[in-house]
């Protein structure tokens, strides 16, 4: 019953999908607008209809209807209510769902916010959303579709991957991730749009163009650090980042949205790089359905990669098709697209913006190389490889380093042009932070090259976007003889924009002194215990109290309560679990972690005796952890105050 | 003048990085790739198989797991699917819980020229397929005994 009024919406919303799709281009050919209008709703009705299929969904889920197949294949009926409704994206068939829900609603909003611009942009771009959306819906009736009815009918369901119904976070990195992965698809179509409409021949696409972006960025960059967050939290390993390839496919669109932020400011002021901020939108979306073919079509082995079928085929083909509609409508565009200006000299904002675009687009080819190799490699030559995470590393480190760097030079310098005595001015507050920072990391005995530079380039980049801040609020002092907290404020409400991206580049520094100082420092010992004895990590002691067993609903959980001790006095306990699903022949590690702002103590227990007479832990000491999620919620709250339209001057 | 000085400065400072760039990938790439092979593979390497960052995939020979763990040790035969490709692994730290005998696993780490093959992770391969596990494995089972074991001490 459920199954037939989702496939019916699914097919509905094709047909319509298709017929708005084909038909704005007719109506703007005929210079009809009334048309373009009633072609809207079939964007309105694209959402409507995927919304009752998602909603279905979930329900058919709750409800334990194991008559369809991604129920039978999911669901279980000991699953807690709240995971079973986040397994509407823990396997292949609803992620595909939500993925073409969270588009439907993008095309929605693109259309509801812009429907009265006027010019050609904006309808093209519905057309190109249409364009995914019939892709996402074709994979929904074809070999993604979630509503496949089961017979016989089974009684019970063997539940969510054990691996995603161990954690909260779970309810937040895919959801974010969908937003920002498929949000860069509201981009791309303004580029296709401008491209159809003669528009990109002016600049004001690209402020529309900018501002779902940035929106689109700051929730990719969230879903990142809450990636690293759950993977940390879960996997017990005490690390947050090892160059999977599923972090690569996150990590690739976030380079290149991030180089076209900065790239596209030097459009927006000197009318320059025109026809590259075109290819990084493109080269954006373009990773993101990438990205989705490595880690859905199964030909890489992880958490995320649920099954091997043949939807594999589906994405390169669309990949296939994408690239080549871009590429000639980028091609068909270049020949019109001139720059207005040159760079006037060597040491200007305008420079430092085309290093900062130079190393992100670099960083993400290395990225991309090392991801693709082995593929490349095994259907190539039929050699089984891997590229470890020493290449990773050691590329990407230089890259890392030189782009902290520029992040504090970028905002010292003004455009256009700047003299040698300005620039010195600019630059002793940030060489005075290098300095600081410099000593500071000595002092507590980092001796690695990288870890030094980091350290000081953090400092450098810190202390060069705080005094942003100042200037600006010395000058308002000055001005209006405003007092500090009246004269921040009123600055940052002037320019939004402008502050926003210093208050993002403290975010960025602010996790990379996280990584930075947790790698450098990290500490971990692993140690057999017996009831009473006691293991120690760079001055943290902790004592087994006892190891326990216990039933829950849909699990079986073993835990070691340890008791921290300092000075001889117990201060409190932490306690690393193993949680056995039924289904599972592996029990899930459940580390516990304490937070402070200094560092995590971080344990995992990694085997017990059976009689509980022994518990084998690994310890781990992780300085500054918590900074990289701290960071990152710095990050989203810089690219939130960005996006904020910009009120009129106090 | 001074701005096609500036240009030409630009074009050799781009030419330069991406030089050093496409340099250092390519040296990055050759030291850092990480072959896949099975035991009977890297055996027939012979010394060309030697201290090379490798994955090793087979099967944990049935009865030669030993772990001790007061010295963390933990020591194993890979074996190939023939049965008779033999290569010792060893390597420090406590085996996944469910580590049992038959099980697919991937090593990675460098073969020895004692032939010792040296792990620095050990990946156990999951099976989609569910097999029920033994009796006294299973988590229910576990936990029964622990909840005995706690209620008599």
């Amino acid at each position: 019953m459920i199954g037939t009024l989702a496939h019916g919406a699914i097919l509905v919303s094709l047909a319509v999908v298709a017929f708005g799709m084909f038909f704005i281009p007719f109506a703007i050919k005929r210079d009809r607008r009334d048309w373009v209008a009633l072609a809207y709703s079939a964007v309105y009705t694209n959402f409507l209809l995927i919304t009752v299929a998602t909603v279905a969904m979930v329900w058919a889920l709750v409800t334990h209807d194991f008559s369809l197949s991604y129920v039978a294949q999911v669901g279980s009926k000991a699953t807690p209510l709240f995971y079973t409704i986040i397994s509407l994206w823990g396997a292949l068939e609803g992620s595909i769902l939500f993925w073409a829900w969270v588009l439907a609603m993008y095309a929605a909003a693109v259309v509801w916010i812009n429907a009265d611009r006027p010019g050609n942009l904006v309808p093209y771009a519905a057309a190109a959303l249409l364009g995914i959306s019939l892709f996402f819906g074709i994979l929904l009736v074809g070999p993604a579709d979630p509503f496949k009815p089961v017979f016989p009918v089974p009684l019970d369901g063997p539940g969510p991957n054990p691996l995603l119904q161990n954690h909260i976070l779970m309810a937040v990195h895919p959801p974010l991730l969908y937003l920002g992965y498929v949000g860069m698809s509201v981009p791309f179509a303004f580029a296709v749009g401008a491209m159809l409409s003669g528009e990109v021949l002016t600049d004001d696409w690209i402020k529309i163009t900018r501002r779902w972006t940035l929106s689109s960025w700051g929730l990719l960059s969230a879903a990142i650090i809450a990636g690293m967050w759950w993977s940390y939290e879960v996997l017990g390993w005490g690390g947050y980042w090892a160059w999977d390839p599923v972090e690569n496919a996150s990590f690739m669109p976030w380079l290149t949205a991030t180089a076209f932020l900065h790239s596209v400011m030097v459009q927006e002021r000197r009318g320059m790089l025109r026809l590259w901020n075109l290819n990084l939108v493109v080269g954006t979306f373009v990773l993101t359905i990438l990205g989705t073919f490595l880690t859905r079509s199964g030909i890489i082995s992880s958490v995320h990669a649920f099954t091997t079928g043949t939807i594999g085929y589906y994405f390169l083909a669309f990949i296939a098709v994408t690239l080549l509609v871009a590429l000639a409508l980028v091609a068909g565009t270049s020949g019109r697209l001139k720059d207005e200006k040159r760079f006037d000299g060597p040491a200007s904002r305008e420079t430092v913006f085309l290093l900062n675009n130079l190393f992100l687009t670099a960083f993400m080819f290395t990225v991309l190389l090392g991801t693709l190799f082995p593929l490349v490699a095994e259907s190539v030559k039929g050699v089984k490889v891997s590229v470890g995470e020493p290449f990773f590393n050691r590329m990407s480190l230089p890259m890392i380093v030189a782009l902290l760097f520029l992040m504090g030079v970028g905002p010292a310098l003004p455009w256009k042009r700047i003299t040698m005595p300005e620039l010195k001015a600019k630059l002793r507050a940030p060489l005075v932070g290098a300095a600081v920072m410099l000593a500071i990391a000595i002092a507590v005995g980092t001796r690695n090259f990288y870890a030094l530079v980091t350290f000081a380039f953090v400092g450098f980049s810190g202390a060069s976007n705080k005094f942003e801040f100042w200037y600006g609020i010395r000058a308002r002092q000055r001005a209006h003889g405003e007092n500090y907290l009246t004269a921040l404020f009123r600055l940052m409400a002037g320019n939004r924009r402008r502050y926003g991206g210093y208050v993002a580049h403290l975010g960025i520094l602010t996790v990379a002194l996280g990584i930075a100082a947790s790698s450098t420092f990290r500490t971990e010992t692993e140690a057999t215990l017996k009831p009473g004895d006691s293991m120690t990590v760079s001055g943290h002691t902790v004592r087994l109290k006892q190891v326990w067993g216990r039933e829950e609903v849909q699990r079986s959980v073993i835990g070691a309560t340890l008791e921290i001790v300092k000075n001889g006095a117990v201060t409190g306990t932490i306690e690393p679990k193993m949680n056995f699903y039924p289904t599972s022949q592996q029990p899930v590690p459940t580390p516990q972690v304490k937070s402070s702002i200094a560092g995590d103590l971080y344990a995992n227990l990694q085997a017990f005796r059976p009689d509980g007479s022994s518990a084998t832990v690994r310890l781990i000491y992780e300085p500054m952890v918590p900074w990289i999620w701290i960071g990152g919620m710095i990050v989203v709250l810089g690219s939130v105050l960005s996006i904020l339209p910009a009120r009129s001057r106090a | 003048m001074a701005a096609v000085n500036s240009r030409k400065l630009a074009i050799v400072a781009v030419v330069g990085i991406i030089g050093t760039f496409a340099w250092l990938l390519y040296g990055g790439l050759d030291k850092n790739v990480v072959y896949f092979w099975t035991p009977k593979e890297l055996i027939a390497k012979g010394d060309a198989g030697f201290e090379k960052p490798v994955r090793l995939g087979g099967q944990v020979k049935p009865g030669t797991v030993k772990w001790d763990d007061k010295t963390l040790d933990l020591r194993f035969v890979v074996t190939d699917v023939d049965g008779v490709s033999d290569i010792v692994v060893h390597s420090k730290g406590a085996p996944p819980q469910m580590f049992r005998d038959a099980m697919g696993v991937v090593v990675e780490g460098r073969y020895g020229r004692d032939k010792v093959f040296q792990s620095s992770s050990l990946m156990v391969k999951h099976s989609n397929e569910y097999k029920a596990p033994k009796p006294g494995q299973s988590g229910k089972d576990m936990v029964k005994t622990l909840m005995q074991g706690n209620s008599t001490t």
